[in-house]
């Protein structure tokens, strides 16, 4: 995530071997050979039982028959190869939420990485004070729980006694009727609560920079825009990659906030999501299998966010 | 945050930046204040449709109904419990692992902190069903253990790829020195490595405390008919109607739920935001 962005790939010196770097096995003491899985043995017995065995089962089950009746044990569980792609893939409402997920995930990574940004380089011009506020308006943001952020954020839009429509004038315009309004409100709640993480991370990028470099493109007249574009954004490249594949793949997964404002993905499920639409295949429906081939679409589709962000670390020259 | 600006030219637009900053952090922190409001106001006022920013006389009214009706001090222990267990372990599993991938080189080293990278896509949602027969197997459903295990795998990729930096900003010399002076690697580990590392340990706290504090999804999953074991998002459901939703309770109890977090980020946010800043600086 944040670490490690070595912008200067510098590191400190007693870390630095020659080049060609001889395996230094064992570490500092050169003995012990086992220590450093003795230390990665609790993680790697957490991670292998609850992430990479369900990862596995996840895989397994999206090809078998699986529903209530084989659960409760009334029927032996069948393999049906791709069967459950096939119905999946033959399913239109399927490419509907794909489609929605995608577009859904997309406009919230920009307005957020855009109001995140424009607010950092807004901290760096304004005093202490005003900074301190908007920070901890902002830490405030980000530290709602989800659940909580949507159920207020649907109040405040309410009908009926929300100060929102009161305030624009809307009347009773029910904002999680219609599909497209439904999912700009919880876009709206999206970015309220990830925006802060960009800002800060952000900020904190940009104070890194020398102030020498912007106090003399300042002094040659350049504009807040063009610092941003010319000095700034190329600085800050590393930065803004990590904060981009980390928002597209918080945004790609967004539950609750949906489940909660549009009451389990909107009237007759036109706000779902791929993972709410999974998790009503498998939870509300009993359809297991097919619920779990969702989970495997959506792994895949993150797999392929996360190789080319690896790509995008290693053309920055990055040292794992 | 008291530390001088970037540049400090004096500008003609900076009191209008002021302004809009100003005015910006009215616009983000007004959702939390209309929550606390909501949850003071009287029955009569949150149910009026001419809803004010106000309150003229406030009462603890939804407060009461929240926790009288819902158990909720129970399902608030139950959050505790869960997070602060998922805190700690993750914590300590977590500075362990970083500790092995930073100050040793071993085979499978990168891909380990690959794994680890990829790891951190992996959709927990998508995961709840795999779990859910795993915890049934494991005659785990309805027991805290099925939201704490799960939340230590998930909180650790990360915690671990943001500790590594910490524990590599640690120089490498002083773990020599301590060598020489003939501290075990265990002595180095807890009584020179942890202390220094534990502004980094701190800030990666705050992502495991939240996730789990917040989670919805397995909480509504995993613990299904002994209610006695549920945790606070339950709780908040409950006030939830079809036809009339009780927002006073609602706003009550989301403030209940909200205000652990905000204390926990307002101890810690000056090493977040440091935390943070120095992973970006290395």
């Amino acid at each position: 995530m944040t670490t490690q962005l070595t912008v200067t790939g510098k590191r400190p010196a007693a870390t630095t071997p020659p080049a060609p770097r001889p395996a230094r096995r064992g570490g500092p003491r050169g003995h012990r050979p086992w220590a450093p899985w003795l230390y990665l043995l609790p993680a790697l017995a957490v991670l292998g039982g609850l992430l990479v065995y369900p990862v596995y089962q996840l895989g397994l089950i999206s090809f078998l028959e699986y529903t209530q009746a084989q659960v409760s044990g009334g029927e032996p569980t069948s393999f049906k190869g791709f069967g459950n792609y096939t119905t999946l893939f033959a399913d239109p409402q399927f490419w509907q939420v794909l489609l929605a997920t995608v577009l859904f995930a997309a406009a919230c990574v920009v307005t957020t990485l855009a109001v995140g940004c424009a607010l950092a380089v807004l901290l760096t011009r304004v005093r202490a004070l005003p900074r301190f506020v908007l920070m901890m308006a902002a830490l405030g943001a980000w530290a709602t729980p989800a659940i909580t952020g949507s159920t207020v954020w649907v109040f405040l839009f309410d009908p009926d006694f929300g100060p929102v429509n009161k305030l624009l004038g809307l009347g009773d315009f029910s904002w999680t009727y219609g599909r497209y309004s439904a999912f700009a409100l919880v876009l709206l709640e999206v970015v309220w609560c990830s925006f802060p993480f960009v800002m800060v991370t952000v900020y904190a990028g940009i104070k890194a920079i020398p102030s020498e470099v912007l106090e003399a493109a300042a002094l040659d007249g350049a504009s807040q825009w063009r610092i941003w574009r010319s000095v700034m954004a190329p600085v800050l490249r590393p930065i803004l990659v990590v904060v981009t594949i980390q928002s597209i793949i918080w945004d790609f997964k967004v539950f609750t906030q949906i489940y909660v404002m549009t009451n389990g993905g909107g009237i007759a499920g036109q706000n779902l999501v791929l993972n709410v639409y999974a998790y009503q295949k498998a939870f509300a429906s009993s359809q297991y299998s097919l619920g779990s081939a969702i989970g495997v679409v959506m792994l895949l589709i993150l797999l392929a966010v996360t190789l080319v962000y690896l790509r995008l670390l290693r053309r920055q020259g990055e040292e794992l | 945050m008291s530390a001088p600006t970037a540049f400090r030219i004096r500008r003609p637009g900076r009191l209008a930046a002021e302004t809009v900053t100003l005015l910006v952090a009215a616009a983000v922190a007004f959702p939390l204040y209309w929550m606390v409001l909501s949850a003071f106001k009287p029955a009569g006022e949150i149910q009026s449709t001419e809803p004010r920013p106000w309150t003229l006389s406030p009462s603890l009214d939804s407060f009461r109904r929240v926790f009288e009706q819902q158990e909720f001090g129970r399902y608030f222990l139950n959050s505790l419990i869960v997070a602060g267990t998922v805190v700690l372990a993750s914590a300590l599993i977590a500075f362990l692992a970083a500790t092995a991938v930073t100050r040793f080189r071993f085979r499978f080293r990168t891909t380990l902190l690959i794994m680890f990278l990829v790891a951190q896509m992996v959709p927990v949602e998508a995961l709840t069903i795999p779990l859910f027969f795993l915890m049934r197997d494991a005659g785990q459903l309805n027991t805290l253990g099925s939201l704490i295990l799960p939340h230590i795998a998930f909180s650790l990729p990360f915690a671990i790829w943001m500790l590594r930096g910490f524990v590599k900003a640690v120089p490498e010399a002083l773990e020599e020195q301590a060598q020489i002076d003939g501290a075990s690697r265990t002595r180095f580990l807890w009584q020179i490595l942890f202390p220094l590392v534990f502004p980094g340990l701190v800030a990666t706290s705050v992502f495991s405390f939240i996730s789990t504090w917040n989670d919805f999804l397995f909480a509504k999953s995993f613990i299904i008919s002994d209610t006695s074991q549920s945790t606070l998002p339950m709780a908040l459901l409950v006030f939830f109607k079809p036809d009339e939703n009780d927002w006073g309770g609602i706003m009550a109890g989301s403030t209940v739920m909200t205000v652990p977090v905000l204390v926990f980020f307002v101890l810690v946010q000056r090493r977040l935001v440091s935390g943070l800043g120095g992973a970006v600086k290395d």
